[in-house]
């Protein structure tokens, strides 16, 4: 039987297919991973160097495009191209520190939650299906208002407000895997439950999840960039692209290039990282139909 | 049906209440007393506590709860800290735009999500239907305010078509100019929320056409679109409502930022203000109403659901 | 003749072959089998015939459905025949059947679009078909949904639908793979009593020998696309010509043998 399945498989039409697919999935993985790292690298660069300093307002009020000002200037005559390269830095920090902050504390609630007793996980899944009814920006924008508008409380505020969905997928995703069959293996066999979390249910959920929380990463970059909007935001010297517009905003008649940069920068950022999202699941899980 | 109807409804109010403990609980962990908001900065001791008397923070917290829970129950959302003006009436003006503006986008938003997300999975082969779905990718990464603000930009103030922000005074005595007001706010949301439901239509077509039960329809007689149109929307509408709860609940947030653009007197403002005021009543009434509304849509979509898979349904006597 | 394909190729998007230079005839009334392992393109070849391949492959040579070309018909030339001339039985019936339409419903389609059936007519046809399928309460099972009855009853409806119209010709791709061992053998009586009825001709997919010796008496075996061979089934079983297929026989010989009590 072995030799006939053995030609059949060598004979079969996947090997190709599956090379397209591959190729495909790189197209998509590889345009994100560009953009992403557009903005890491201007983010780098502008640690080492800007065209002008952030608070230099010799360059004239609301200047076009020029050779000095390659963006032009805002309202108090600052050079925008070095406000946007700052931004890079705000958005990276938001998106990587939120990030942070809500897996470290999703995963935990929804580990402890796929292992706890019936009761115990009842009440924190309704908890959580709760507090998710409330956009991530509304929770933040709370949190944010009693604290007091800075960076890290926004970077809080988002990651606080994200660890509830990724708690709740951290939870739906552990007791799948805690259902299975080999985790009943493992048991019997005498593995402790550290070692069945370390062993099969970190492995087999991450994937999923890590895909999810490169989502939440532009999730997290935009909910900032509300928040800056709304004069939630950190005020400068760690002004965001958020800020920039709402500074832009009232001007932008006279001077369209500051309202339309930042928004852009948005952009290339929170699609990449989409498109690096898109990327690692068809990598993470070939069988899937490509969804694109 | 009828008894899932009332534990439902018993799961709504349940959930209504236990999210609001958790929001009073979470304000009044926030820092500042929430007399504060009424006192200036050198105020004496005993002007301090008269205000802690009024405002009622000198009461330990369960009280307090009790308190603002019984006056909720006589429909009474008590009075703003800073204008005094009772909580109820004015949200409930608010509400006049907020909830028009609301509905209006995710009605828009569906209509071009639907078409979008349906020739994007059909076509999903040739440039239209990948142009579709790079609109939905785009869609979902733009800042919805940004989109206002090149809106107005081009529309309010290039072109002249619409009003670049403001709402009549007299609310929708004049029809017409209200909606005016809103026509462009309505449009910015509707752009974006419709890029976010296009990504769902795709999905939940994609999987209607390459599924077993479509090719059975066709290989027994139907054409393509009456077996799509028989057997294809109805199982398709089955994954798309179920985030439709969702996606309306981005809708309401999306005017609450958008309201900031475009200077629309709604609830959204009325938050905002509230916040950075430390208004606790307003901030309080305003939460509490949109949770009602955020958990009757979820409600309603759970009914809606039901009514169309009768899978979930299924009664114990049921053999398999 | 009610079936005549000659050299079916059916490819890929990257033009690699699934199905490579396929032919055989079928006479009204006659029954074959496509006998092959997974990969073996015996389900593309099934579904070539009513043109129902799936996105993405191309078809090319002939097929001819009672005198009319498939390949490269429209789809207005096809569906008059889907259902009518031939009709498709699938391997898992719990996903072929809508699973949001009552059982009733979904066999009163093809009725109400071939012969045009309606009301109480349509009802009575409905009610006949769910009859010859032997189903116990028919009126009871086409209120129901699919869910809600079991997988061998389920079959049982997806035959009738499929026979509603009185085909000539059934193309059964895997009817009992899907269905528990014990339900397999009535479903496999039901189908050969409902054939030899009604005179159809018979297409009968399957990768197991012992389930489609049962039907048919000509098979026809498929490897990677290829035919391998051609002949009765009993040939097959005893002389087989090709060592692909004696392969298969000698593994299908070892499970039986398995159950052999000595």
């Amino acid at each position: 039987m072995s030799a006939v399945v053995e030609q059949a498989a060598q004979t079969a039409p996947d090997p190709r297919d599956r090379a397209r697919r591959r190729a495909r999935r790189s197209v998509t993985l590889g345009v994100g991973l560009t953009l992403v790292g557009l903005v890491v690298l201007v983010a780098a660069v502008s640690f080492v160097w800007l065209p002008h300093s952030p608070s230099d307002t010799s360059g004239g009020r609301l200047q076009g495009p020029s050779g000095a000002h390659w963006l032009g200037t805002d309202v108090f005559g600052r050079d925008l191209t070095t406000k946007l390269m700052i931004g890079a830095r705000i958005a990276l920090a938001v998106g990587v520190g939120a990030v942070v902050i809500g897996a470290i504390i999703g995963i935990t609630i929804g580990m402890l939650a796929a292992f706890a007793s019936r009761w115990l996980d009842d009440t924190i899944s309704a908890v959580l299906d709760i507090i998710i009814a409330f956009p991530v920006l509304l929770l933040a924008m709370l949190i944010v208002a009693a604290q007091g508008a800075s960076l890290g409380t926004a970077i809080l505020a988002i990651g606080l407000a994200m660890s509830a969905v990724v708690a709740r997928l951290t939870r739906v995703l552990a007791k799948r895997v805690l259902a299975q069959q080999y985790v009943t293996a493992a048991r019997t066999s005498g593995t402790s439950w550290a070692g069945i979390v370390g062993r099969h249910v970190l492995p087999n959920i991450w994937p999923t999840l890590g895909v999810n929380l490169a989502l939440q990463f532009g999730v997290a970059v935009l909910a900032e960039a509300s928040l800056s909007y709304l004069g939630l935001g950190a005020p400068p010297p760690n002004a965001s692209w958020g800020r920039l517009l709402q500074e832009a905003q009232g001007t932008v008649a006279v001077a369209p290039v500051g309202a339309i940069a930042p928004g852009v920068a948005l952009v290339v950022l929170v699609v990449g990282v989409n498109l690096v999202a898109d990327g690692l699941r068809d990598v993470a899980d070939p069988t899937r139909r490509r969804s694109r | 049906m009828t008894s899932y109807l009332l534990r439902r409804t018993a799961f709504l109010l349940v959930s209504l209440l236990l999210a609001m403990v958790v929001l009073f609980f979470l304000l009044r962990v926030l820092p500042g007393d929430p007399a504060n908001a009424l006192l200036s900065a050198s105020a004496t001791p005993e002007q301090i506590k008269a205000a802690q008397e009024q405002v009622g923070s000198n009461l330990p917290l369960p009280e307090q709860f009790a308190n603002w829970f019984g006056s909720l129950l006589t429909l009474n959302l008590g009075q703003s800290f800073i204008s005094s003006l009772p909580v109820g009436p004015e949200i409930a003006s608010r509400l006049a735009v907020t909830l028009p503006l609301t509905l209006l986008s995710f009605v828009l938003a569906l209509v071009l999500a639907l078409p979008i997300g349906f020739v994007a999975a059909w076509k999903a082969d040739r440039w239209y239907g990948l142009v579709l779905s790079a609109f939905s990718q785009l869609g979902i990464a733009v800042p919805v305010f940004w989109v206002g603000i090149l809106l107005v930009d081009a529309f309010a103030v290039d072109l002249r078509w619409f009003p670049s922000g403001g709402f009549p005074r007299d609310d929708w005595a004049d029809p017409a100019a209200a909606l005016q007001s809103l026509a462009l706010p309505v449009i910015t949301i509707a752009i974006v929320m419709s890029a976010s439901i296009a990504r769902y239509v795709r999905s939940a077509t994609l999987d209607v056409i390459g599924s077993d039960y479509l090719r059975n329809a066709r290989a027994l007689g139907s054409g393509f679109g009456r077996a799509m149109w028989r057997h294809g929307l109805r199982n398709g509408a089955v994954p798309i409502i179920s985030v439709l709860g969702i996606e309306l609940a981005t809708t309401f947030l999306g005017a609450v930022v958008v309201e900031s653009v475009f200077t629309l007197p709604g609830l959204g403002s009325m938050l905002l203000t509230a916040i950075q005021q430390h208004d606790y009543p307003d901030i309080q009434g305003i939460l509490f109403v949109s949770t009602l509304l955020v958990l009757i849509v979820g409600f309603l979509a759970d009914i809606a659901q039901r009514l169309i898979d009768p899978r979930l349904r299924q009664s114990i006597s049921g053999n398999r | 003749m009610i079936l005549d394909i000659q050299g079916l190729r059916v490819s890929a998007r990257d033009g690699s072959a699934l199905v490579d230079g396929v032919s055989f005839r079928l006479d009204a009334g006659e029954r074959l089998s496509l006998i092959g392992e997974s990969g073996s393109g015996k389900s593309l070849t099934s579904f070539a015939i009513t043109g129902l391949l799936p996105e993405g492959l191309r078809a090319s040579g002939s097929v001819e459905l009672a005198g009319v070309q498939v390949i490269g018909a429209k789809e207005r030339t096809l569906v008059p025949l889907r259902g009518r001339t031939a009709s498709t039985v699938f391997q898992e019936p719990l996903t072929a059947l809508d699973p949001l339409m009552r059982l009733g419903a979904q066999v009163a389609e093809p009725l109400r679009r071939h012969l045009g059936l309606r009301g109480a007519a349509l009802r009575d046809a409905v009610r006949a078909a769910l009859e010859e399928v032997r189903l116990p309460d028919p009126e009871r099972i086409a209120r129901a949904y699919p869910h809600e009855i079991s997988g061998g009853q389920r079959q049982r409806v997806a035959i009738a639908a499929a026979l509603a119209c009185r085909p000539r010709l059934l193309i059964a791709d895997e009817p009992t793979t899907a269905l528990d061992v014990t339900v397999q053998a009535d479903i496999l009586a039901l189908l050969d009593s409902l054939v030899a009825e009604r005179g159809m001709a018979l297409l009968f997919v399957s990768h197991d020998l012992a389930v489609v010796s049962k039907l048919t008496e000509r098979a026809i075996v498929l490897r990677a696309g290829r035919v391998v061979e051609e002949n009765t089934i009993e040939r097959i079983l005893t002389a087989p010509a090709d060592p692909y297929t004696a392969e298969l026989v000698r593994s299908a010989r070892e499970l039986d043998a398995a159950l052999e009590v000595p």
